[in-house]
């Protein structure tokens, strides 16, 4: 088991000095996978004021780090592929805070580039795996019908019309979010309660507007550490804790269908970080479906289990009130190329250095972000800061 | 359940030629521990809920009696092969020996109002020409 002590230890050994995006989000036929992953590592580079010269570590997730490495012209010195979906990126955050303290590299690069919409040459699945023998045959693929079991569940257990009415909160408070980051691709479109009700279904109980967006997008993140932030342009922020792990790879095997691993990894990324669920400035909460940050909110504990729908009852988490969440305009209306998580990341990281734009919050010193990956398989919790 | 695509078709490993023979025969075999007696899906070559992981595994044929204990209804097809399948009921089934497969419910209109969790459940085998038969699941 994570021994508690040691990672109190590690709190704030390492720092994030650099973010970015690609160059566009959104609709990029034009750009590679590759070619987002290189846009998006050189402009967080540049937002550190650094040069892929001074990378010596490379995390990445999708594609192996050789061929990422290999494409930016880097010779790592540190490499890490852990490769769990969308939180890997998450995870590389701690990854990378453990190598720095330890001393196997100075600057981390974190990458993600994906074509979930234009990719000319998707990468297939496993056809050996248990999902492939057990699920595949009876059209159990992808994540919308494996997440909406789980939201079906969740619903027998807590009452369906209160988890519908939360879904809606959800897609509607997001999307008011969207509507101030110019990056987002709903930015100039907005969406009201009869929106998401009409919206059709695409995997029922998920309307289209429970869905998360798929998207081409590039993200980057530059760790490094804390005598090296003191250079950093734009300033840095703190890690201060984190958590990973992982419960099954097939929805079906999953232990409970209301409880997934961020029952494990908040709790640990924030008595790591020594600070409590309401210091927390801002959540951004891997938002796949509407249904997966609803229960990621009981999970981490910010309520109890079934208290989800309660806790985000009356918009409380749109622009203006008083549980900031997925201030991007999230996976659901900002983007998400399939393996969302660094962007959560990215936005918690601007957040805290006030650099948000229209959608800044009034104070961000402290801030989660939690990825959720495979069919809420795998989760990475950090808790971020900045003095 | 046809399309103009082929449906993914499941590949038994070694140690699951067994559950997809007995299916072929309209028999649901499952493993059991001979130590803890739990029985376990999918099949492995140790008994995945012993703590000890013992490698002591016996094949049992369930009764096929089971309960829904979730589902959802595809309007979307995820692969080519199920264009001709939606809406169609994906669900995961939990039998009487306390095992949970995912199946399809069939012979009921897709409807969430058909469907009601806790609903008892009985086989229905999907045989496929020169493949394997699925196991799927009606109401009882």
């Amino acid at each position: 088991m994570p021994n508690i002590q040691k990672l109190k230890n590690l709190s704030a050994r390492a720092h994030i000095v650099g973010v970015g995006e690609s160059d566009r989000l959104g609709k990029v036929p034009e750009k590679s996978p590759l070619a987002l992953h290189s846009e998006a590592a050189i402009n967080a580079l540049d937002d550190a004021g650094m040069k892929l010269s001074d990378v010596d570590a490379l995390f990445t997730a999708g594609w192996s780090t050789l061929d990422v490495a290999e494409y930016l012209g880097i010779h790592p010195r540190y490499t890490d592929s852990t490769s769990v979906g969308g939180a890997s990126f998450v995870i590389h955050v701690a990854h990378a805070l453990a190598a720095i303290a330890a001393g196997y590299c100075e600057v981390a690069l974190i990458t993600h580039g994906q074509s979930g919409r234009s990719d000319r040459a998707p990468i297939p699945r496993n056809p050996g795996a248990p999902a492939a023998q057990y699920e595949s045959p009876y059209g159990i693929i992808g994540p919308p019908i494996s997440y909406a079991m789980a939201a079906r569940r969740y619903m027998h257990e807590y009452g369906e019309d209160r988890t519908r009415q939360a879904m809606a909160e959800i897609a509607v408070s997001t999307r008011k979010w969207a509507n101030l980051n110019p990056m987002a691709y709903f930015y100039d479109k907005t969406t009201s309660f009869d929106d998401y009700h009409d919206s059709k279904w695409v995997a029922w109980p998920f309307h289209l507007l429970d869905c998360c967006l798929v998207t081409d997008a590039g993200a980057a993140i530059v760790i490094t550490t804390p005598e090296r932030a003191r250079d950093a342009k734009n300033g840095s922020v703190k890690i201060l804790g984190a958590g990973e792990g992982h419960d099954h790879s097939m929805i079906s095997q999953m232990t409970d269908l209301t409880r997934a691993f961020g029952q494990y990894t908040g709790p640990q990324a924030l008595e790591m970080a020594g600070v409590s669920h309401s210091d927390i400035d801002l959540a951004m909460i891997y938002d796949s479906f509407t249904y997966t940050v609803l229960v990621t909110l009981e999970n981490l504990g910010f309520c109890g289990p079934g208290e989800g729908p309660d806790f985000v009852a009356s918009q409380r988490t749109a622009p203006g009130g008083d549980f900031p969440l997925n201030t991007n305009g999230g996976g659901l209306s900002y983007t998400h190329p399939g393996m969302y998580g660094i962007f959560t990341v990215v936005e918690a990281a601007r957040q805290l250095r006030g650099q948000a734009g229209d959608r800044q919050l009034d104070k961000c010193d402290l801030a989660l972000a939690h990825g959720t990956g495979g069919l809420l398989s795998s989760t990475g919790t950090v808790v971020l800061g900045v003095e | 359940m046809t399309g103009n695509t082929p449906k993914p078709q499941p590949v038994p490993q070694p140690e699951s030629d067994r559950y997809w023979e007995g299916l072929k025969n309209e028999e649901i075999w499952l493993q059991r521990s001979v130590t803890t007696g739990k029985f376990q899906f999918y099949p492995r070559s140790h008994a995945v809920e012993d703590p000890d992981g013992s490698r002591e595994i016996e094949w049992v044929r369930a009764s096929g009696a089971a309960e829904l204990f979730t589902f959802a209804i595809a309007h979307i097809a995820p692969h080519p092969g199920f264009a001709g399948d939606v809406p169609y009921v994906t669900a995961l089934v939990k039998l009487d020996e306390d095992v949970i497969v995912p199946t399809n419910i069939v012979g009921v209109d897709p409807e969430p109002e058909n469907l009601q969790i806790g609903m008892r459940l009985k086989p229905v085998f999907e045989h496929h020409e020169g493949g394997q038969t699925l196991l799927m699941f009606t109401p009882a």
